[in-house]
């Protein structure tokens, strides 16, 4: 890895009187054309062995997950760990593990676009595709876990025979609406910001399967200025829109556990440390897949160390927050003087489940401290080591609020400690193929990075201004 | 240009890739065509920002500006002036806000009663689109605190679809063919190009007086043209339409079919739902035996023994007088206390008391004597009823108690049989209890204890 650190252009530091580059190396418009388009270009048979080896084994891992859902379908939830008193079990804490990670994309998008800051052209595209896999695989945990699923239609407000609507104050129901609204927003935010980037290989394309595919997704369009006037007014209503429904998706899904009144989820805390703990998990997922992604895609002068630092700043930031939920949670379980909320706590650092909190502990609150240091920030090993510990933090944290809660309920008689089955495990490692064949895919066929938003922000796009000169625009 | 036209023309840049290739190679093009536009290459987004001013100063409508990333300041250049579509959005977004206000009202809150007379006026098939007021926990039926993430949601979901659609058709597309594709150097507009088009339908247009213009503004001018070729509707897609058209109709026939078809078969049961388990049905076959049948006889049952030759544990009943009440063929006259299950004491008459007031008290009334609140209800009614017996008449004090025994176990007249409800000791403590009724209605001074009498007399 130690070549990897030699081939990057430190852009990471800040002087006033320069403008700090966002792409680094001697590059003009058409080679950000060129090494963007490369990659979705490539030829079947010179496809990376690289790609070839992770796509055949994230793609079987697919089909296990297929094979496991079946499983579950045809012999029922019996085949997973979930008991009585924990009814939720792997099924809620992958839902909202996913949907946490998926939240980075859209915040990347969304509100950094709202605050000008120009450094996120270089990662939105993949960030929002991740955001997009994270919420299928997360869609898919709530549709299987209802027991049985061909009434999963239930969840919809659907005029049926039988008269039944579903129940609008449970919060059950406003997780459907919410996150089915984050999918399309995103999926549109996404799709929207893709169309001028897919035109751009349809216009280089050399095979009729390809001008017919990307034809149709580029939709026409041609970079005319009456275009891009509607394109930007439209793309940043969305920015604007998916702000706000950023910020109130996961705390909606904190509300499945804060509105119920079971002692360590009864929390008026759990809205804004939701939503810190899914810009954290979603930032650490994007780390770990931007740093090979840049690496075997040749796209370290478009994704440079300048992003991976101000990302590694977020994630402390995040971190941060999140540690000191953890804390207060503690703090008003003492100050509530509630029997119930003292129990649970004392129980989630020191009972059955001790290891898991203290995984998550470590995991989450000491190893981002780490980002404290500017050379952790800028060696590439040291943040997707601490990135992949933060990915597994944040799922034993979803991990600890379910099963810590309902394993050790307010009737003694009924605890029981819940211990996951194969099957749960192998689901959840079969999300992550789901995840991963997606996001190859999208590596191998799209435009990995915002080829015309980076266009926008480099020196050339203010060439040959003569009335106008040349702004900072560039400051990231 | 309309639209449907655009559609058939589509050809050129998907489909049609196919036949534009071979006059790639071709170095000699055939007769070019109609004449589109006027395209102009410019080195630098500064000098297409210039020259789409002076193209607009010259008074032009109908031209564009092509460029891989939007350009800053081009929008007053060409004087695009403020696109309407936040109004539109806002619509949009307002359409979500009120559409969850009331689908949440609708289907939780509102009393469908009160606009029955309207529902009645509308189809049976409009039934399914009620709601009614939904209780949950004695919380009240519309309350907006718990509606407003769901109004919310709706609302940024309405208006980011508003906003793509609303987007996409004030720039008219999709739109799969432009005959600006036919220039191969306009690829770069989404590349590295800067250009200029100025369409020949615009009112001032001019080819010569344009590329002067554009070729003065340090454009590298090109024409471009509609090619006859495009007029043409490849076969192809005639066929592939048909073809995925009467394929996307095969659900539909089998749908219709399903629907309107008679068959005897029974319906085809996919989702199982627990409907069918695996379990002994009475009267039918059953492979897990070796006689094949589900249902178990006694032991030893064949056909020389069509009631086997066991009897299970309590079903003997050998003692004839405890369970029929008759000793041969004649009905018993004392209760048989030989039995470890009777007791001749006040604790089997209170018993029988007990079973009497459940059991008989409500034909026969608490005294027997045949006024019970369902026979004098029954006789407001009428229709058959048969008055019940008053149980201390002479009649009934003449019967031996085997008859009564009897009498209670299988019914009589109206009255039903009792012995599949009442067991067989309990059924004997009811015969003294009636026993008891019988000699109380019938009974003298001299039958009193001394005490008793002597109580009465006091009062």
């Amino acid at each position: 890895m130690a070549s990897i650190v030699q081939g990057d252009i430190d852009n990471t530091w800040d002087d006033p009187a320069r403008r700090t580059p966002l792409v680094t190396g001697d590059i003009d418009l058409k080679t950000v054309t060129d090494t963007v388009c490369g990659v979705a270009e490539t030829e079947v048979y010179k496809t990376p062995t690289a790609w070839t080896i992770a796509f055949v084994i994230s793609s079987a891992t697919t089909a296990m997950l297929g094979l496991m859902v079946l499983y579950l379908f045809f012999t029922g939830v019996g085949v997973w760990g979930v008991n009585n008193p924990t009814g939720w079990g792997f099924a809620i804490i992958n839902f909202v593990f996913w949907v946490g990670i998926g939240h980075a994309g859209t915040l990347i998008s969304a509100i950094l676009f709202l605050f000008r800051q120009k450094w996120r052209t270089g990662i939105n595209r993949f960030a929002e595709a991740m955001t997009i896999f994270a919420v299928i695989c997360a869609l898919l945990f709530p549709g299987i876990h209802v027991g049985r699923v061909w009434m999963a239609y239930y969840m919809f407000p659907i005029p049926n025979q039988m008269g039944v609507w579903p129940q609008f104050r449970s919060p059950l129901l406003w997780d459907v609406f919410a996150v089915g609204t984050y999918f399309t927003v995103s999926l549109l935010f996404w799709y929207v910001g893709m169309i001028p980037d897919l035109s751009t290989i349809r216009d280089r394309a050399k095979t009729t399967a390809r001008k017919i595919i990307y034809g149709i997704l580029s939709m026409g369009w041609t970079g005319s200025s009456r275009h891009w006037h509607r394109f930007e007014v439209t793309y940043l209503v969305l920015a604007a829109l998916a702000t706000p429904l950023v910020l109130s998706v996961h705390s909606v899904v904190s509300f499945d556990f804060a509105v119920s009144q079971i002692p360590g989820w009864h929390s008026t805390i759990f809205p804004p440390y939701f939503v810190a703990g899914a810009i954290f998990s979603g930032f650490a997922m994007v780390m770990t897949l931007a740093i090979p992604a840049r690496q075997y895609f040749g796209l370290k002068n478009l994704i440079t160390l300048r992003h991976l630092d101000n990302m590694a700043k977020i994630m402390l930031a995040t971190g941060m927050i999140v540690g000191y939920s953890y804390s207060i949670e503690f703090f008003i379980a003492w100050y509530s003087g509630s029997g119930y909320e003292r129990f649970a706590f004392t129980s989630r650092a020191l009972g059955p489940y001790a290891w898991a909190y203290w995984t998550m502990v470590t995991c989450n609150v000491v190893v981002p401290q780490l980002f404290w240091f500017k050379r952790a920030r800028k060696n590439l090993v040291a943040l997707f080591i601490a990135s992949i510990f933060i990915n597994i933090g944040m799922w034993f944290e979803r991990f600890v609020i379910v099963v810590t809660s309902l394993s050790s309920d307010t009737v003694p008689s009924s605890w029981d400690y819940y211990t996951p089955t194969i099957i749960d495990i192998l689901t959840l490692v079969g999300s992550f193929g789901l995840f991963f064949t997606l996001f190859l895919l999208f590596c191998r066929f799209l435009p990995m990075v915002a080829m015309a938003e980076v266009k926008a922000t480099m020196p050339q796009a203010h060439a040959g201004h003569v009335s106008q000169p040349a702004l900072g625009e560039a400051r990231g | 240009m309309c639209r449907s036209r655009h559609w058939e023309r589509l050809v050129d840049n998907t489909a049609g890739a196919i036949l534009e290739r071979p006059r790639e190679h071709s170095s000699v093009r055939a007769a070019p065509g109609v004449l589109h536009a006027l395209l102009a290459e410019f080195n630098s987004p500064g000098e297409l920002r210039d020259a789409a001013g002076k193209v607009r100063d010259a008074g032009f409508k109908r031209f564009d500006a092509h460029s891989p990333f939007p350009i800053h300041g081009i929008d007053s250049a060409m004087g695009i002036r403020r696109s309407m579509l936040p109004i539109v959005i806002f619509c949009g977004g307002l359409t979500g806000c009120l559409t969850g206000l009331f689908l949440q009202w609708w289907t939780n809150a509102s009393d469908a009663g009160v606009f029955q007379w309207a529902l009645d006026l509308v189809t049976h098939w409009f039934q399914a689109f009620l709601g009614y007021q939904y209780l949950i926990s004695g919380k009240p039926y519309f309350s907006l605190p718990a509606n407003i993430p769901v109004i919310f949601e709706l609302t940024i979901l309405f208006s980011a679809i508003t906003a793509v659609l609303a987007m996409l058709m004030s720039n008219n597309l999709p739109l799969f063919y432009n005959p600006l594709f036919n220039s191969r150097r306009f690829r770069r507009a989404t590349d590295d190009g800067y250009f200029i088009s100025v369409l020949a339908t615009d009112p001032k247009f001019d080819a010569a007086r344009v590329r002067e213009l554009l070729t003065g503004a340090g454009g590298d001018v090109e024409d471009v043209f509609e090619l006859p070729s495009a007029a043409r509707f490849p076969k192809v897609i005639h066929r592939v339409g048909l073809t995925v058209t009467m394929l996307a109709l095969v659900p539909l026939a089998v749908i219709l079919m399903a629907r309107y078809g008679k068959s005897p078969d029974p319906r085809i049961h996919i989702i199982q739902d627990m409907d069918n388990q695996p379990k002994f049905r009475a009267q039918h076959a059953d492979l897990a035996f070796s006689d094949g049948r589900a249902m178990r006889g006694p032991v030893g049952l064949s056909a020389d023994h069509p009631l086997g030759l066991t009897v299970a544990r309590g079903e003997l009943h050998e003692d004839s007088l405890y369970n029929t009440g008759l000793v041969g063929k004649v009905f018993a006259e004392t209760i048989p206390f030989y039995r470890p299950e009777l007791t001749a004491d006040e604790h089997f008459v209170r018993r029988g008391q007990q079973r009497f007031n459940i059991y008989c008290a409500p034909c026969h009334g608490r005294d027997g004597a045949g006024a019970g609140m369902v026979n004098e209800h029954a006789l407001t009614i009428g229709g058959g009823w048969v008055q019940a017996a008053d149980l201390a008449d002479d009649e009934r004090r003449s019967r031996p108690v085997g008859y009564i025994f009897h009498t209670i176990t299988n019914g009589i007249r109206t009255m039903p049989a009792y012995g599949d409800q009442i067991p067989v000791a309990d059924r004997w403590a009811i015969v003294a209890y009636v026993r008891a009724l019988q000699r109380a209605r019938h009974a003298s001074a001299a039958d009193l204890n001394p005490d008793d009498l002597a109580n009465l007399r006091n009062r």
